[in-house]
């Protein structure tokens, strides 16, 4: 049997899949990867289907090691280094783990959540149809429960042929205003909340984690209060609670709740706004649905595009993958506020 | 939530947008049996008809959540069409399945029973009784995995709120928050005030159903004595419903 043994990781650290669906008239929440992106590419680089379940890290990275035979890895998302027994891997590049040895990730540059996947994926217990852990109900995961130090992640066999492989080029995502469309309950605002929300800057606070994404900035002033008989809520509402302050629900978040939703985030936009550093400002640009929907098929046409755009890795990494995945030690900054549960 | 009893006109059905994935098709705006009604009627002709690029449906009180493949579905056609089902639907009256639950009433099981009752100026007996003689209809499923929203608690029992949620409440608690009662499915936080607790399992990760009750169920309550508790508790942790279905 094949595994990856944990040695050491984050608090937050976990299987996550696609998400669990089918089941929110239950009362159960999708979770999933907050950015499906990095797992479509992870996975793609290790030759797996894009949403096979990965390990997320948030923030923070960690050490595993492989037992019991060699594993191909990958990992994708906010930015980590990556080293093999010490040796750096080039970004968006697969890597071979020998029985024996050991991947260290590092702390996250840019963004939050980022994927290590193994070819072949995790053979942790679906439950409900997904791995993904959903810690808030104890679903999913390796026994309802985030992963810690010690902990043994059988990995599925796999007839991979296991070429190392690299994407040249990421995903050119949109770096402007997070898009917007207004709706459900645009008209429980004011026509001034309604502006001040388009067009101030918020930050996101450091309330902000897989269920929901807590934003300072200006009031939003409700037109007819703020309690409404609960509704179904999907991710990338924008919730406003009393305080006026928006929540963006994420992943985790529960199936049904009881405040105006001034807008939705499109979902095209979600994985993007999820590697949003806690302190760092965003602005929101209201769009239509045709604009919506066509940042969506591009999202498809992308993940379905991956393991065509993947080329053999070269064993000589160019001066600037070196560049990219060097890490002056994989320090991070003393006044990077530290993701809360 | 603001869960307002007062009953209105049921207003004519809307589709609100939520983002490129989803759509809400909205029947009223309080909790009211008819509009629940029209939820679940909608709900049911659109799982019976499998309409192409939906992926989900999800009741709640008052709207029914409908969850697409935006690069399947064709969003004019599709909310056209809900819109038409959802005014030709005539409310789902005939309830879903009632259920009996087993209660244990106060002391450790519902340590705020004596609490509700001295507010209600009645006796804990007397608020046993009213809370165990009304039938209740579960109006959704939500907040955690097999948590159920009832409506139909006595007027005479509305509490709001404690001031200090608890950061976490037992699973089975039986436990009333305003107007509204619920099941809570598995331990969680509550602001709700706990009046007793069930050894039914509304949700039970290894038994088949994983979840017992659905949106539309009825619930009657059961007050049993203490000494029932520990061999029900086994009962369901053996994967026995416990919950007897007395209807239909």
């Amino acid at each position: 049997m094949t595994a990856l043994i944990v040695k050491s990781c984050g608090p937050m650290t976990s299987l996550q899949d696609h998400g669990r669906y089918g089941y929110q008239r239950f009362g159960v929440s999708p979770s999933g990867a907050m950015d499906r992106r990095g797992l479509a590419l992870a996975n793609a680089l290790v030759g797996n289907p894009p949403w096979t379940a990965a390990i997320e890290f948030v923030h923070l990275g960690g050490i595993l090691s492989a037992s019991g035979g060699d594993l191909h890895i990958a990992v994708a998302g906010a930015d980590c280094a990556l080293k093999v027994d010490g040796k750096p891997v080039p970004p968006r590049s697969t890597a071979t783990l020998e029985d024996g040895q050991t991947a260290e990730i590092g702390p996250a540059r840019s963004g939050t959540f980022a994927y290590l996947a193994v070819a072949g994926g995790f053979s942790a217990p679906p439950q409900l149809g997904s791995q993904s852990l959903h810690l808030r109900s104890r679903m999913g995961g390796l026994e309802g429960r985030p992963l810690q130090a010690g902990d043994l992640l059988e990995c599925r066999e796999t007839a991979h042929p296991g070429a190392h492989m690299h994407l040249p080029a990421d995903f050119a995502q949109e770096d402007g205003p997070i898009r917007v469309m207004l709706g459900p309950q645009d008209d429980y605002f004011t026509p001034e909340a309604i502006r001040a929300f388009l067009e101030s800057e918020f930050t996101v606070s450091s309330h902000a984690d897989r269920m929901g994404f807590q934003l300072t900035g200006p009031t939003l002033a409700h037109a007819k209060g703020f309690n409404i008989v609960s509704d179904g809520i999907v991710e990338g509402h924008i919730q406003v609670p009393g305080s006026g302050q928006p929540i963006v629900l994420m992943r985790d978040r529960q199936t049904a709740g009881g405040y105006p939703k001034i807008a939705t985030v499109i979902s095209a936009d979600l994985d993007r706004l999820a590697q949003v550093r806690p302190g760092s400002p965003i602005r929101f640009r209201a769009v239509d649905r045709d604009e919506a929907v066509a940042a969506a098929r591009a999202f498809k046409a992308w993940v379905e595009s991956l393991p065509a755009a993947l080329i053999p890795l070269r064993w000589t990494p160019t001066t600037e993958d070196l560049l990219a995945a060097n890490l002056i030690g994989g320090t991070v900054h003393a006044l990077d506020p530290v993701l809360p549960e | 939530m603001n869960a307002s009893l007062d009953r209105s006109t049921v207003q004519a059905p809307r589709i609100l947008p939520c983002g490129d994935c989803a759509l809400s098709v909205e029947f009223g705006d309080t909790i009211d049996p008819e509009i629940n009604g029209k939820v679940l009627a909608l709900d049911d002709a659109l799982r019976v008809a499998a309409v192409p690029g939906i992926l989900e449906t999800v009741p709640t009180y008052r709207s029914l959540m409908v969850h697409f493949d935006p690069t399947m579905a064709d969003y004019a056609g599709l909310s056209q069409r809900l819109l038409s089902e959802a005014q030709a639907l005539t409310s789902q009256t005939v309830a879903g399945r009632r259920w009996k639950v087993p209660v244990v009433y106060g002391g450790a099981y519902g340590s705020d029973l004596d609490d509700v009752a001295e507010r209600h100026c009645m006796s804990p007996s007397r608020l046993i009784e009213l809370h165990a003689r009304a039938v209740y209809r579960i109006y959704m499923i939500g907040f955690m995995p097999g948590f159920a929203y009832l409506g139909g608690l006595d007027p005479q029992l509305a509490t709001p709120r404690r001031v200090q949620p608890r950061a976490k409440i037992p699973a089975g608690s039986i436990i009333i928050g305003g107007a509204q009662a619920a099941v809570a499915s598995i331990e969680c936080p509550s602001g709700w005030h706990l009046l007793g607790r069930t050894p039914v399992r509304s949700y039970a990760p290894d038994r088949d159903p994983v979840f017992l009750f659905s949106a539309g169920d009825e619930i009657v309550f059961d007050p049993i004595d203490e000494a029932r508790w520990a061999a029900l508790e086994r009962a369901a942790e053996a994967g026995e419903p416990v919950a007897e279905q007395v209807a239909p």
